[in-house]
């Protein structure tokens, strides 16, 4: 070749390489595109974040009306199989409800103005204020039939003056079928016989029924609030529905939306989870300073939390009755090299927080409970580290993973 | 705080450093969660310990006996479940509103006419040293107090009217007999909780230094200290926090609150705050003794001693930097003093030797007969308020969603504060009741860049 047609050949490859390889250039050349991943766009991963809530709080919903088969048959016919038909019922909801933990801490249905999340999972609970407890044997509304016990009135209550009496929910429900937990090696123990009513009820004839029959009814009555609840938050992520939670979140500015969904796991991580969940109940050395304290369950409910927030991160969320949903997830939106980070760090956390040796409450009293417990909380921090590294990526500066109260 | 936790990628800090409100301890937080953010380089322990002390600020206090032990005690009278219940998002009370609402954030504390070296005041003898609205199953709630204001015309020297509102406060419901005839009340927000740690490593002698109670300088201006007793060293010191300025550390203040506010005891103060004639509260079962562990007290008071001051926004604008010079000129700076100096805090250098701008000299002013609550206080007399910091002031909208200040958060908005000012703090108003229009709005403008 001549030397300038050499030279204009160089060039001519050069312009192909940068055509080819450049910024946009792999749209010219298929084989190269594999090599190079086509980007989700964030519309896609909000899509699949919205499906994945409404699998969850579907899932959430069913097993509480499951739950609720079970407390009715308990109060109907209790015996030590109801009773623990219930617990089991009790333990397998909250598996699902677990994982939407990862909705929380953006205001969305869940904890916005009017959400549930009070009503549903507060703690700690007023315990004397619902039924007997150890040194008061008369104490709560159970034991005081001049307080009616119905949905609205409990509600009431539980809102009165900006401030909680906690009596309704998921650890209501608990304590009743549970007690407290006096043991140090066991859950509570409460006898089923709370629940039997002498076929004559009441202490004087109709008027006034029994400690066990309005225990009976205290149970039916929240768990029904329980469902209400829940099914209100299925409702607001509902596809096809123009005017709930779930269209203004997809038709929003996907940046928000990204936010949102970020705050939900980076303030699960690190402040709920890590902290006041795991951190302060190391700190406080209190045997019942867990979350499900009456069940001994709380193991259950950080592998859950931890579970939903993976969830969220991978897009893909596998239901109760075993079907997988799977489709983008963050992952898809940041590069090859930060998703990989944070999957190693993802693994690690659930390899952590399986590590956690049931029961919590003896866990957290040991040396070497403690320490399992610690290295979940440093991988849970770690994690909500990575979060807002991602957040900023994704061009959201300032994610706070601190808890909003 | 709600809990204002490792915020990474805070905000970025004002490039002046007049913007640095808290020195080193300073964040630029400006949204919900302004108040609750620890202060930078908090070692990883403390770290914890700013959590753990977090979650006790924020999570219910449960009736005694319950499984979890840790956080049971409430009670028998209390006003709040918990802190954060008054102290929102580390944030300012207010009045109910309507009148007619549940007073949350606010309370009345009350007492008999008397000097008492210890605790400040006489108890009024049936009901103690505050009105207590709420109690546990089995215990009568105190009272429940109702406010009615008074509207109140006035005019700014160029004519524009403005109002005033005046409370008064009438307890009803009492459950225990009737109040003393010369009962003093005496109506308290709960103030925020930002830059307490700074406050209080604020040296002695530079708040004397401040303190005129003669005027010798002839300004007008007799500011001086409130001399409260220290139950931990057991002497006479300078107060600092509260309302008048009746609490020295935040460590008794916090001890106290528990108490009085929770009916939490506490080591400090092992004894329920039942009077002789409360014979169910007595009676009640307590959360143990104490009721509130030293360590776990131990990290309320860490947090609440770490609570970042969020840096000031606006500080280059034409009207801030105007009102600054209004605020200079018309003698607000005579006590509300914008700069002070901390000296060393053992095991917290973000606190120490910081040069901070507070807005406050942290002593007693006579106010007037308009703002007096007509109830002595240690030192301080019915007329006489602690000048309150103003740092954060221009953020209890954002955080709080309200804007009601002074005391009993009569005033309205900050002019209105304004407006209340007289006693020594006359001239001052005066000055700003002759402002023009552009230049009162300037000042306020600059009060809400703090």
């Amino acid at each position: 070749m001549r030397p300038k047609r050499f030279k204009a050949t160089l060039w001519w490859v050069l312009w192909c390489a940068i055509i080819t390889f450049g910024p946009g250039g792999y749209a010219l050349v298929p084989a190269v595109r594999a090599a190079v991943p086509q980007p989700a766009p964030p519309a896609a991963v909000l899509h699949q974040y919205a499906t994945i809530v409404h699998a969850s709080y579907e899932d959430a919903y069913a097993s509480a009306m499951a739950l609720q088969v079970a407390l009715k048959a308990l109060v109907e016919t209790p015996s030590p199989d109801t009773l623990e038909a219930a617990k089991s019922a009790w333990k397998r909801a909250r598996i699902p409800y677990g994982q939407t933990e990862a909705y929380r801490f953006y205001a969305g249905p869940i904890d916005g103005d009017d959400g549930p999340e009070g009503m549903l999972n507060a703690w700690p609970i007023d315990e004397s204020y619902i039924d007997y407890v150890e040194g008061n044997a008369t104490a709560g509304i159970i034991n005081h039939p001049e307080v009616p016990i119905t949905a609205s009135q409990l509600r009431a209550l539980s809102e009165a003056g900006g401030e909680e009496n906690i009596s309704t929910g998921f650890h209501a429900i608990e304590f009743l079928l549970w007690g407290q937990d006096q043991s140090d090696d066991g859950p509570g123990a409460r006898p089923y016989t709370d629940y039997v009513t002498s076929p004559n009820a009441g202490r004087d004839g109709d008027r006034h029924p029994s400690p066990q029959q309005r225990r009976g009814q205290y149970l039916l009555t929240v768990a029904e609030m329980l469902t209400q609840d829940l099914k209100r938050l299925v409702e607001a992520w509902a596809p096809d529905n123009p005017q709930n939670y779930r269209a203004a979140f997809l038709s929003a500015n996907p940046t928000e939306a990204l936010r949102k969904l970020l705050s939900g796991i980076g303030v699960l991580s690190r402040g709920e989870l890590a902290g006041e969940r795991m951190a302060v109940a190391l700190s406080t050395r209190d045997q019942e300073d867990e979350h499900s304290c009456f069940s001994d369950n709380t193991h259950v409910d950080i592998r859950q939390n931890a579970q939903g927030i993976r969830n969220v991160y991978d897009g893909r969320y596998v239901r109760t009755h075993g079907t997988i949903i799977d489709g983008p997830g963050i992952g898809d939106l940041i590069s090859t090299e930060l998703n990989a980070t944070m999957t190693r760090q993802l693994d690690d956390t659930m390899e952590k927080v399986n590590a956690i040796s049931p029961p919590f409450d003896r866990e957290m009293l040991s040396e070497e409970g403690r320490k399992r417990i610690q290295d979940a909380i440093a991988a849970l921090r770690a994690q909500a580290d990575l979060v807002v590294t991602i957040a900023q990526a994704l061009g959201i500066a300032n994610l706070q993973v601190e808890i909003p109260e | 705080m709600t809990a204002g936790l490792f915020v990474l990628g805070a905000g970025a800090l004002p490039a002046t450093r007049k913007g640095l409100s808290g020195g080193e301890a300073t964040v630029g937080a400006t949204s919900r969660q302004a108040f609750g953010q620890p202060i930078p380089c908090l070692s990883s322990p403390q770290q914890t310990q700013f959590f753990v002390g977090n979650s006790f600020f924020n999570r219910n206090w449960v009736v005694a006996p319950s499984s979890t032990q840790a956080r049971d005690g409430l009670g028998p009278l209390f006003n709040a479940r918990s802190c954060s219940t008054c102290h929102r998002l580390d944030g300012r009370g207010r009045p109910p509103d309507p009148p007619g609402e549940p007073m949350v954030s606010m309370l009345l504390r009350l007492s008999i006419p008397g000097h008492d070296p210890r605790t400040g005041v006489v108890p009024e003898p049936r009901y103690g040293d505050q009105l207590n609205g709420l109690a546990i199953p089995g215990v009568e709630p105190e009272g429940r107090v109702t406010i009615t204001y008074e509207e109140i015309a006035g005019q700014f020297a160029g004519g524009e009217p403005y109002h005033l509102r005046r409370p008064t406060y009438t307890i009803g419901d009492l459950r225990y007999g009737p109040l003393h005839p010369e009962v003093g009340l005496s109506p308290r927000t709960a103030p925020f909780m930002i830059g307490l740690g700074l406050l209080e490593a604020i040296p002695e002698r530079a708040l004397l230094a401040l303190a005129d109670p003669e005027d010798r300088d002839g300004d007008g201006i007799s500011g001086r200290p409130n001399r409260v007793w220290d139950w931990t060293q057991q002497r006479q010191v300078v107060g600092r926090f509260g309302w008048k300025a009746n609490q020295p550390t935040v460590a008794q203040q916090t001890t106290g609150a528990f108490l009085g506010d929770i009916g939490i005891t506490s080591a400090l103060f092992p004894r329920e705050n039942c009077t002789a004639v409360q014979a169910s509260c007595t009676a009640a079962p307590t959360g143990g003794q104490p009721e509130i562990s030293p360590e776990l007290l131990a990290q309320v008071i860490f947090y609440s001693r770490t609570l970042a001051v969020p840096a000031r926004r606006d500080v280059d604008h034409v009207a801030v930097q105007r009102g600054e010079e209004l605020f200079a000129q018309t003698q607000c700076g005579k006590c509300h003093i914008p700069t002070l100096r901390t000296g060393p805090v053992d095991g917290l250098p973000t606190l120490s030797h910081q040069t901070i701008h507070p807005y406050t000299d942290l002593l007693l002013h006579d106010m007037g007969a308009g703002l007096s609550d007509g109830r002595s206080d240690f030192d301080a007399t019915g007329r006489e308020w602690r000048t309150p910091p103003l740092w954060g002031i221009g953020l209890v909208v954002k955080v709080n969603g309200h804007t009601n200040f002074l005391h009993d958060g009569r005033a309205r908005n900050l002019a209105e504060a304004v407006l209340w000012h007289g006693g020594e703090a006359e001239t001052a108003r005066e000055h700003f009741r002759h402002l023009p229009r552009p230049d009162r709005d300037a000042l306020i403008r600059f009060l809400e860049s703090l």
